[in-house]
C-alpha cells in the first residue's frame, strides 16, 4: 500500500507502523466521573466497519507524523490522509 | 548424437551445439531451446509421472501452464525440484531428472496406483481408514506421506543470492506479444516511462510461434523490430525473464527476474534472482492467453499436447513431437497447427468436433501410439505418435483477480475475460482481454495504452497499427467426450478425471470450491491453468446450470510458482536482522567477551578470564568484584529519550504512573509506565537536566515501543503541549560505574566535583571528561553506589578504555549482562522476565506508584475489579530450603501435599540466578497473594524436568534491602 | 439415520467395484423452513460444530445453519491446518485441551475421516527469557493434563537436523514441545461436521446471507436473510472475520477487529518435515501436508481489513523467517497464497457469551487460532445456547472480562489487536 503522507508525499506504506481506529484520540478524562466505564468503551470496543475506516499509522521509517489515514477496509483505497495532531486539535484536544 | 525430431526453421541458433543431460542420458540442442523442445528434439516425449495414479506423462504445453513436465534441474545444493521443462532455458551442461517415480521413468513401481485407480476415487480417503484408530497415524498416513509429493529438495543450504529491488513507472506492461509491444510503442513514443515484462526469454509472445505477417514480415521479424526500437526509447525499460507475481494494493506490482536460472550457475556477485517491487501509476495486462484440452478417455499420453504448443514446437523450435500427427479441435485456431505441421512436412490429420468428429481413446503407454476416433462414418484407429488439442483459449486473467474481482463469461470466445472491478489502474488488452486475434491484440494494446496515456496526462502518438489477421476464433463447446468407461483427464497433474467431477456432483461438493477441494481440481503446481475451466464446465453440464451460473475459482498470487530465497532476499542467516553493536564491541571482542543476542543488541554476556572453564566462575567473579570495589557494564542498549519544553513535566505526568513535573533540576527519579490498560508498560529513570528539559531511559527491549508510544501522546492526546521528543538511543555511549570504588574511579576523570555533596544519590549532572562534553546519573541497578555516565557515541571506545586503565588500581571489572541479571535479581529490581506485559504494578508490589490524582495513561483501568483483588499475583522472593539446591525459572508453586493440578497452581519463578554473596540460588516469582505468604515454605515444581525444590518466600530484596550501600 | 450413509473402508471397495454409484450426497441442500429453534449464523467450522453438537450431544432438532456463501469457506478452509494446546493461561489453556481431546475422538465421532495426525509441535526458543517463559508454559500445561516437553538444542539438532544451527542470528536454543499436537485436513472438518449435522436433521442453507436480526421487546425473534426472513428461537452467531458486522444488526459493538492473515504452501515435495515447527526469532511456522506441500504462514498484515488478501511485505517477512529458520528451502517455490478474515480480539482470546439480547449469542474473537479451537468451541457454544450456562472449560470467555479487567492475554500486548 502507499500513503500519502501530508508533509513527504506518497511513502510505501511498509514505513509506517499500525495502531488501529483514530477513535483512540478521542481519550476520555481520566478524572471525570465514570471514566473506567468510558475507558473501558474507549480502549476495547470498535466500529470495525466494512468500509471507510479511519484509522492511525505512524510513520516510524521516517518524520514520526501519526497520521490519520481513512481507507476502505474492502478494497484497501485510501481517500484522505491527515496529520493525526490536526485531527485530534479539530477534536478540541489541546494539552 | 542426432535430434531426431528436429525440423527446419525456428529461432535457436543452429550453429551452436549445447550438451545436456536427462535422467542421465546425455543429449544435444541449440541456444533458444527450451529443455522440453530440446528433449522432443530429441525424440524423448515421455518427461514424468503423474502426482497420484504416477501415470506416463510428457509435455502438454510450452509455457508456465505445464502441468506434467516438471523435472529436478541440476544437482547438489542447487537442485530445483518440480521446474516446468517447458520455461527452462537450455544452457550446456545442464542437467535433469525425472521425479515422482521409482526406480525409472519407464519402469515406475508406483504405477500400480493406476491399476487401483477405481479405489482412489476423488475424496476416498475421507471415508476410510479410520478404524481402528491408531492405524491411521502408525499405518495409513506413514504409507501416503511416503508416497507424497513430487521432486525432492536437496536439504542442503540454498547456496545462491537473491536480491530485492525497487523501481517505479508511469505504465507497467505486463507481457511482450503482440499486445503489449504494440502497447509499449504507443506508451513509450509519447514518452511515458515504460516497463515492459514478459515472463519468457524471448520478447514476442506467440508471435514467435506463429507464421502468420505482421505488416508483411513474419511476426518474429516484427517482434524483433518493434523491440529494437524500444530499446532506443530512453523511458522504456524491457525486462525479459521477468514474471509479474502478484498485483498489490495501490499500483505496486511484485516480480521477479531470473536473473541467472538460463546459466550453469550465477556469475561471482550476481544473484540468482531479483523480486522486484514495481510502483505503477497504471498497468496493461497484456498476459496472452492459454489453451485448453478437451477432455477424452486417456488424453494424458506423451505426445498429447495443446495444439497450440505442438505448432509452437515446430514453428519456434524446430521440433517435432513425432512423424504422424493429428489435430482434434473445436475451433480454427486448432487448424493452424495443421497447416502449419503440413507445411512443415508431418502428415496432420484433423478431428473437427464442431462436424461431430471426436476422439474416443488413445494408445500408447509410454508415448502415443494410435489414436481412436468417432466420426458420423462410424470409429476408426489410426496411428498417430503426436497429437494436438484445442478446446479453445482462456484468457490469463489471473492477475486481474487478485484483487478477488471475478471473471465474466464471453459467449463469443467461450472464456472467462476479465471482470470490471479488477485492480485500480489495470486494464486488459489483447488475448488476455479476449482479443484473440493479432489484428485485435495490436489495436487493443494501441487503444489501452493511449487511455492510459490520457489518465497520465500524457498526449498519444498519432496510431501506427500494423496489419495483420483478424481471423474469428469459430468455436463450438466441445469440454469432454463422453463415451467409453474409461477416465479423461481435466487436471493432469492431480489426475482429476471427468469421473471424479461427476462423483463429486454426486456428492452435492458442487459449489465450485467444494469441487476443487474435494476433488483437488487446480490445486497443482500450475495452478489449474489448463485445467480449471474444463473442470467447471463439465460441472455446468452436469448441473444443468450455465457455465457462469455454476461460477469460477478466482486466481491468487502469485502467477507462477517463486523460489522462497527470492521472497527472503538477503536477509537469512547472519543477516536476517540488522545487528546492533554496542560501544564497547570491540574493546569486549578483544578481551575475549561472550556476546548474548538482546534483541537486535550483541552485549557481552560475561568476560572470561585466562583460567575460568565455567561460565558461573566468570559471572560470580564479576559480581564480587563489583560489590568489593568496582564494576564497569555498558549500558548504551537502554533507550534515551530527550524531552523538552515547557509542557516537558506535564507530558511526563501523563505518561508516567508516577509524578515527575515535581522532580527538581538535577535529580533523577524511577519511572513507572503503564499501558492504557494499566498493565505496565515500561521503567526506568529520568533524570532533569533543566527547567524544560527531561531524559528519560527505557528498558533496551521497549527503546522503539515507548518512543512511539510518547509521540502518539504528544500528537494525538495532547496536540498542544509544547513538547518535544528526540530519540537518542544511538547518540549517547552509556556506562554504568558501581561498586564502593566507583567515586574513586570517577573522579579520575571527572573534571567536576563528584563527591556525595556535590552530587548526591540520584543527582544528574551535565560534566565534562577532559574537556568532553558527558552526563552523569547516579543511579544504581545494582544496588551499589553507583554512576551512569554518558558521552557522545564516537568516544564510546576510548571512554571504556580509560574506565579500565583508571580502575586498574581498584582492581575494577568489566562485568556483562548475566553478572547485571544477578545483581539486580538481589536488589529485587524487576526486568523483562516481569515486565512481562500481564503484571500491573500492584502485582510488582509497585501499586502505590500509581497516582490518582493525576490523569496518566493506564491509571483508570489500573483500578478494575479483576486487577486489585488481594489474592492477586505479587511480586516475592523465593530461596530453597536446602541452600544447595538449585531453582529453575518457570516452575510453578504448590503447597506441600497439594495434587499436581492447574486448580492448586500458586504462580511461578520469573527470574532465577546464583547469589554468590549469598552462596546459593535466589529468585523472584509472581505468587497468589504472595504479600501475605512471607516465611511460607512451597513447591517449586518443575514438572518438565520432573523435580521440585522446597522454597522458602521472602522478601524479593535479597541484598542490603535499607538501600544504604547505593548511598554511600 | 438418513442422508450419505456410513463411510468405511468396505464401502469404498464395494462402490469401487460397483462403479461409485451408491455414493449419495454429503449433505442435503434443504428450502429454509419458516422457523426453527435454533439458527446459527456462520457455515463455517464453528457454526457447523456447535449445530452438530447441538443435535448429537444436547440432543436439540429444528437446528438450521445459515451460510451467505458456500459450506466451509471462511477460515476453516483457509488456514495453516495446526491443532494444539499449548497455552499458558488459566482461561484458556483447559478449552484448548478440551478441544484437543475432541480432536483425538473427532473422525470416529463424525464418520469422516479428516487426517487428525499428532505428529507433533515444537516451539523453538532462542534466548534464555525465551527458554524461562515456555518452562512456565509448558508447566501450566501439565497442570492443565496437556503434555509437554522442554528440549534443549541438541534434541532438537536430532529431530530437525536441517535447521540452521550453525549461521543462526539467532541461534536455536531449544524448543517448548507438545507431542499430541499436530495437523488436521481442514476443509475435510467442515465437511465432516456438515454431514454429521445433516444426518441429524439440520438444515444447512447455503447462499443465504442474515440481512438482519429482529428482535421484540430485547428478545431475538428470528433473522432476515437474503432468502426471507426466518424466525428462531434463538440464535448463535458464528461468523469470525464478520463478527462486527453481524452484530452491527443489532447495535452492538464488539472488542473485536477484523485483520487479514496470509498463509501459503510450497509446491509438493518429498517429505521432509515431519511435525510443526514454529520459529521464536521470526514470524515463520511451517508443516508439511499429507499430499508434500509445505504449509506455512506467519504474521497478521496488521491493518484492519476484509478483503481476504494481502499485501507483500508479510509475505517477505514469512518467507525471510523462513529462510533464516531453515536455508534448505531456498529453491522450494512457493505455490500459493491466501487471505482470511480473523476476528481478532482485545486480548487475544476468544468470546463464547450470551449478549444482552435474550436469545442472541455470540461466538467470536479467534483471532488467528480458530481452528484448532473448532471442536471446542461447537462443542461449548452449543452447550451455552442449549442450556444457557457456558461450558466449563469456557467459563472465562466472556464479554465482560474487559469491564472487569480480568482479561486473558496470552502475549501480554494489552488492547492492540494486531498484536496478539
Amino acid at each position: 500500500m502507499i500513503i500519502n503522507h501530508p508533509i513527504l508525499g506518497p511513502r510505501d506504506a511498509q514505513e509506517f507502523v499500525y495502531l488501529g481506529d483514530a477513535a483512540l484520540i478521542a481519550r476520555p478524562d481520566g478524572l471525570a466521573p465514570g471514566a473506567q466505564e468510558a475507558f473501558h468503551d474507549y480502549l476495547y470496543l470498535r466500529d470495525n466497519p466494512a468500509g471507510l475506516h479511519r484509522e492511525l499509522w505512524y510513520h516510524e521509517q521516517g518524520d514520526r507524523s501519526w497520521l490519520v489515514v481513512t481507507r476502505n477496509t474492502l478494497t484497501h483505497e485510501i481517500t484522505q490522509v491527515e496529520l493525526a495532531r490536526d485531527v485530534a486539535r479539530s477534536l478540541g484536544r489541546s494539552k | 548424437m542426432t535430434q531426431e525430431n528436429r525440423i527446419s526453421g525456428g529461432q535457436i541458433d543452429r550453429a551452436r551445439t549445447l550438451r545436456f543431460s536427462f535422467d542421465g542420458h546425455q543429449y544435444e540442442g541449440h541456444p533458444g531451446d527450451t529443455l522440453a523442445s530440446a528433449l522432443l528434439a530429441n525424440g524423448v516425449r515421455l518427461m514424468g509421472r503423474s502426482f497420484k495414479y504416477h501415470r506416463p506423462r510428457g509435455v502438454i504445453s510450452a509455457g508456465s501452464e505445464e502441468p506434467n513436465a516438471l523435472v529436478e534441474l541440476r544437482a547438489g545444493a542447487r537442485r530445483e525440484p518440480n521446474t516446468r521443462a517447458t520455461v527452462v532455458e537450455l544452457f550446456d551442461g545442464l542437467s535433469a531428472e525425472s521425479q515422482n517415480r521409482w526406480p525409472t521413468l519407464a519402469f515406475d513401481a508406483m504405477a500400480i496406483n493406476d491399476r487401483l485407480s477405481p479405489f482412489f476415487a476423488a475424496g476416498f480417503y475421507y471415508k476410510t481408514f479410520m478404524w481402528p484408530r491408531a492405524f491411521w497415524e502408525k499405518l495409513y498416513e506413514p504409507i501416503i506421506r511416503r508416497a507424497a509429493g513430487l521432486g525432492s529438495l536437496s536439504k542442503l543450504d540454498d547456496p545462491d543470492d537473491y536480491d530485492k529491488g525497487f523501481l517505479h513507472c508511469d505504465l507497467l506492461i505486463i507481457g511482450a506479444g503482440p499486445a503489449g509491444l504494440m502497447a509499449a510503442l504507443t506508451a513509450g513514443r509519447a514518452g511515458a516511462r515504460v516497463i515492459l515484462a514478459d515472463e519468457d526469454f524471448r520478447m514476442g509472445g506467440r508471435l514467435n510461434a506463429e507464421t502468420y505477417e505482421v505488416d508483411g514480415r513474419s511476426g518474429a521479424d516484427w517482434a524483433l523490430k518493434a523491440l529494437a526500437e524500444l530499446r532506443s526509447l530512453p523511458s522504456v525499460r524491457l525486462m525479459p525473464r521477468t514474471t509479474i507475481l502478484g498485483a498489490m494494493d495501490h499500483g505496486i506490482y511484485t516480480a521477479l527476474e531470473r536473473v541467472s536460472d538460463h546459466l550453469p550457475a550465477p556469475l561471482p556477485g550476481k544473484p540468482r534472482q531479483i523480486l522486484w517491487r514495481i510502483y505503477s501509476r497504471r498497468a496493461i495486462l497484456a498476459g496472452g492467453a492459454t489453451e485448453r484440452p478437451i477432455a477424452f478417455e486417456n488424453n494424458d499420453r506423451p505426445g498429447i499436447l495443446l495444439a497450440g504448443s505442438l505448432r509452437a514446437y515446430a514453428n519456434r523450435w524446430g521440433a517435432a513431437v513425432g512423424k504422424r500427427a493429428a489435430v482434434f479441435t473445436n475451433n480454427d485456431d486448432g487448424l493452424r497447427t495443421a497447416a502449419d505441421l503440413a507445411a512443415k512436412g508431418i502428415e496432420t490429420r484433423v478431428i473437427d468436433a464442431r462436424k461431430g468428429e471426436e476422439v474416443i481413446d488413445t494408445s500408447g503407454r509410454l508415448g502415443l501410439k494410435s489414436v481412436t476416433i468417432r466420426t458420423p462414418n462410424g470409429t476408426e484407429t489410426f496411428r498417430c505418435d503426436a497429437l494436438g488439442v484445442s478446446g479453445g483459449w482462456n484468457p490469463n486473467v489471473n492477475i486481474t483477480s487478485h484483487h478477488r474481482s471475478r471473471p465474466v463469461w464471453d459467449e463469443a470466445i467461450c472464456a472467462f475475460v476479465p471482470g470490471a472491478d479488477g485492480p485500480p489502474g489495470l486494464s486488459s488488452a489483447g488475448a488476455a482481454a479476449g482479443r484473440l486475434s493479432t489484428h485485435g491484440a495490436l489495436e487493443s494494446g494501441a487503444a489501452e495504452a493511449e487511455a492510459a496515456l490520457a489518465d497520465l496526462g500524457l498526449a498519444a502518438p498519432a496510431r501506427d497499427l500494423p496489419v495483420a489477421e483478424d481471423a474469428p476464433i469459430a468455436i463450438t463447446p466441445k469440454w469432454y467426450v463422453s463415451a467409453g468407461k474409461g477416465r479423461a483427464w481435466i487436471d493432469q497433474q492431480n489426475d482429476v478425471t471427468v469421473k471424479d467431477v461427476k462423483l463429486a456432483h454426486q456428492e452435492n461438493y458442487v459449489s465450485v470450491e467444494h469441487l476443487k477441494r474435494y476433488t483437488t481440481l487446480g490445486m497443482a503446481t500450475d495452478q489449474g491453468k489448463t485445467g480449471n475451466v474444463l473442470g467447471l464446465a463439465v460441472m455446468a453440464e452436469l448441473t444443468g446450470r450455465s457455465i457462469p451460473q455454476t461460477g469460477t475459482t478466482i486466481y491468487r498470487p502469485p502467477y507462477t510458482p517463486v523460489a522462497m530465497g527470492a521472497l527472503a532476499g538477503r536477509s537469512r542467516g547472519q543477516e536476517f536482522k540488522p545487528t546492533r553493536l554496542t560501544p564497547s564491541h570491540k574493546w569486549a571482542t578483544e578481551q575475549g567477551a561472550v556476546f548474548v543476542e538482546v534483541g537486535q543488541w550483541l552485549r557481552a554476556q560475561w568476560l572470561p578470564r585466562t583460567g575460568e572453564t565455567h561460565w558461573r566462575e566468570s559471572v560470580d567473579r564479576e559480581v564480587l568484584a563489583t560489590r568489593k570495589s568496582v564494576g564497569i557494564c555498558d549500558v548504551t542498549t537502554l533507550g534515551k529519550i530527550d524531552i523538552q519544553g515547557t509542557d516537558a513535566g506535564a507530558f511526563l505526568n501523563k505518561v508516567y504512573a508516577n509524578t515527575f513535573s515535581t522532580l527538581a533540576v538535577g535529580k533523577c527519579r524511577y519511572g513507572l509506565m503503564l499501558r492504557e490498560d494499566g498493565m505496565v508498560f515500561d521503567d526506568g529513570t529520568t533524570a532533569r537536566l533543566g527547567d524544560h528539559e527531561y531524559v528519560m531511559t527505557t528498558t533496551t527491549a521497549n527503546a522503539v515501543g515507548v518512543f512511539r508510544h510518547l509521540e502518539f501522546v504528544r500528537q494525538c492526546l495532547c496536540p498542544d503541549m509544547d513538547v518535544q521528543l528526540i530519540s537518542t538511543t544511538e547518540a549517547w555511549a552509556q556506562y554504568s560505574v558501581a561498586g564502593p570504588n566507583a567515586r574513586k574511579l570517577l573522579q579520575k576523570l571527572v573534571d567536576q566535583d563528584i563527591s556525595d555533596a556535590a552530587l548526591p544519590y540520584m543527582g544528574c549532572a551535565e560534566i565534562t571528561l577532559g574537556g568532553l562534553r558527558a552526563r552523569i546519573f547516579r543511579i544504581s541497578f545494582s544496588g551499589e553506589l553507583a554512576y551512569e555516565i554518558a558521552v557522545p557515541t564516537r568516544y564510546g571506545d576510548a571512554l571504556i578504555r580509560a574506565l579500565v586503565a583508571a580502575g586498574e588500581e581498584f582492581d575494577a571489572v568489566v562485568y556483562g549482562t548475566e553478572a547485571l541479571g544477578v545483581m539486580r535479581v538481589e536488589k529485587g529490581h524487576v526486568a523483562g522476565n516481569e515486565l512481562n506485559g500481564q503484571s500491573s504494578a500492584l502485582n510488582m508490589g509497585l501499586g502505590k506508584m500509581v497516582s490518582q490524582k493525576k490523569d496518566s495513561i493506564g491509571m483508570v483501568l489500573s483500578q478494575r475489579e479483576g486487577m486489585t483483588t488481594a489474592n492477586g499475583y505479587r511480586l516475592v522472593g523465593i530461596k530453597p530450603v536446602n541452600p544447595a539446591e538449585k531453582l529453575t525459572a518457570g516452575s510453578h508453586f504448590l503447597e506441600k501435599g497439594a495434587a499436581e493440578v492447574a486448580a492448586n497452581d500458586l504462580g511461578w519463578i520469573t527470574s532465577t540466578v546464583h547469589s554468590p554473596h549469598l552462596g546459593h540460588a535466589i529468585a523472584l516469582g509472581y505468587l497468589k497473594g504472595g504479600d501475605s505468604r512471607k516465611g511460607q515454605r512451597l513447591r517449586a515444581a518443575n514438572l518438565l524436568a520432573k523435580t521440585e525444590v522446597e522454597v522458602e518466600i521472602v522478601s524479593p530484596h535479597f541484598f542490603d534491602p535499607e538501600g544504604e550501600r547505593l548511598r554511600g | 439415520m438418513f442422508g450419505s450413509g456410513h463411510y468405511s473402508g468396505f464401502r469404498v471397495i464395494k462402490e469401487a467395484l460397483t462403479g461409485h454409484k451408491g455414493w449419495r450426497p454429503a449433505w442435503r441442500d434443504p428450502e429454509p423452513q419458516k422457523s426453527y429453534d435454533f439458527i446459527i449464523i456462520g457455515g463455517g467450522g464453528h457454526g457447523l460444530a456447535t449445530a452438530y453438537y447441538l443435535a448429537k450431544q444436547f440432543n436439540q432438532s429444528r437446528i438450521a445453519v445459515l451460510e451467505k456463501g458456500y459450506l466451509g469457506g471462511g477460515n476453516v478452509g483457509r488456514n495453516t491446518t495446526i491443532i494444539r494446546s499449548n497455552y499458558l493461561l488459566d482461561g484458556n489453556e483447559p478449552f484448548y485441551e478440551f478441544s484437543l481431546k475432541l480432536w483425538e475422538g473427532l473422525e470416529q465421532d463424525f464418520n469422516f475421516n479428516a487426517m487428525v495426525s499428532q505428529r507433533g509441535i515444537l516451539n523453538l526458543y532462542h534466548t534464555d527469557a525465551q527458554r524461562d517463559a515456555y518452562t512456565r508454559r509448558g508447566n501450566a500445561m501439565i497442570l492443565h493434563g496437556a503434555d509437554a516437553d522442554l528440549l534443549d538444542r541438541d534434541q532438537v539438532r536430532a529431530m530437525y537436523p536441517f535447521l540452521n544451527f550453525d549461521n543462526a542470528r539467532f541461534p536455536i536454543k531449544g524448543g517448548l514441545a507438545q507431542r499430541r499436537g499436530g495437523t488436521v485436513r481442514h476443509d475435510a472438518v467442515a465437511w465432516g461436521y456438515a454431514r454429521g449435522a445433516d444426518q441429524r436433521g439440520v438444515d444447512l442453507i447455503q447462499n443465504c446471507e442474515v440481512t438482519g436480526i429482529r428482535t421484540e421487546n430485547g428478545r431475538v425473534t428470528g433473522v432476515d436473510t437474503s432468502r426471507g426472513f426466518i424466525g428462531a428461537k434463538k440464535v448463535g452467531v458464528a461468523v469470525a472475520g464478520n463478527s462486527s458486522r453481524v452484530m452491527a444488526h443489532v447495535g452492538m459493538r464488539l472488542p473485536i477487529e477484523s485483520h487479514v492473515l496470509q498463509a501459503f504452501v510450497s509446491e509438493g515435495l518429498k517429505p521432509l518435515i515431519d511435525g510443526v515447527i514454529t520459529y521464536g526469532a521470526g514470524h515463520f511456522y511451517v508443516s508439511q501436508s499429507d499430499k508434500g506441500g509445505l504449509v506455512f504462514g506467519g504474521d497478521i498484515d496488521g491493518y484492519n481489513s476484509y478483503a481476504q488478501r494481502g499485501n507483500m511485505p508479510v509475505v517477505e517477512d514469512v518467507a525471510e523467517g523462513g529462510m533464516s529458520l531453515m536455508p534448505m528451502i531456498g529453491r522450494a517455490r512457493l505455490l500459493r497464497s491466501w487471505g482470511g478474515i480473523m476476528d481478532m480480539s482485545m486480548d487475544g482470546s476468544p468470546i463464547i457469551d450470551r449478549t444482552d439480547i435474550d436469545g442472541l449469542y455470540f461466538n467470536g474473537g479467534w483471532c488467528y487460532g480458530g481452528f484448532k479451537a473448532t471442536p471446542a468451541s461447537g462443542w461449548c457454544f452449543a452447550h451455552l445456547l442449549a442450556t444457557d450456562k457456558p461450558h466449563e472449560t469456557a467459563t472465562a470467555y466472556r464479554f465482560d472480562r474487559f469491564r472487569k479487567g480480568l482479561m486473558i492475554d496470552e502475549k501480554g500486548q494489552g488492547a492492540q489487536p494486531n498484536l496478539h
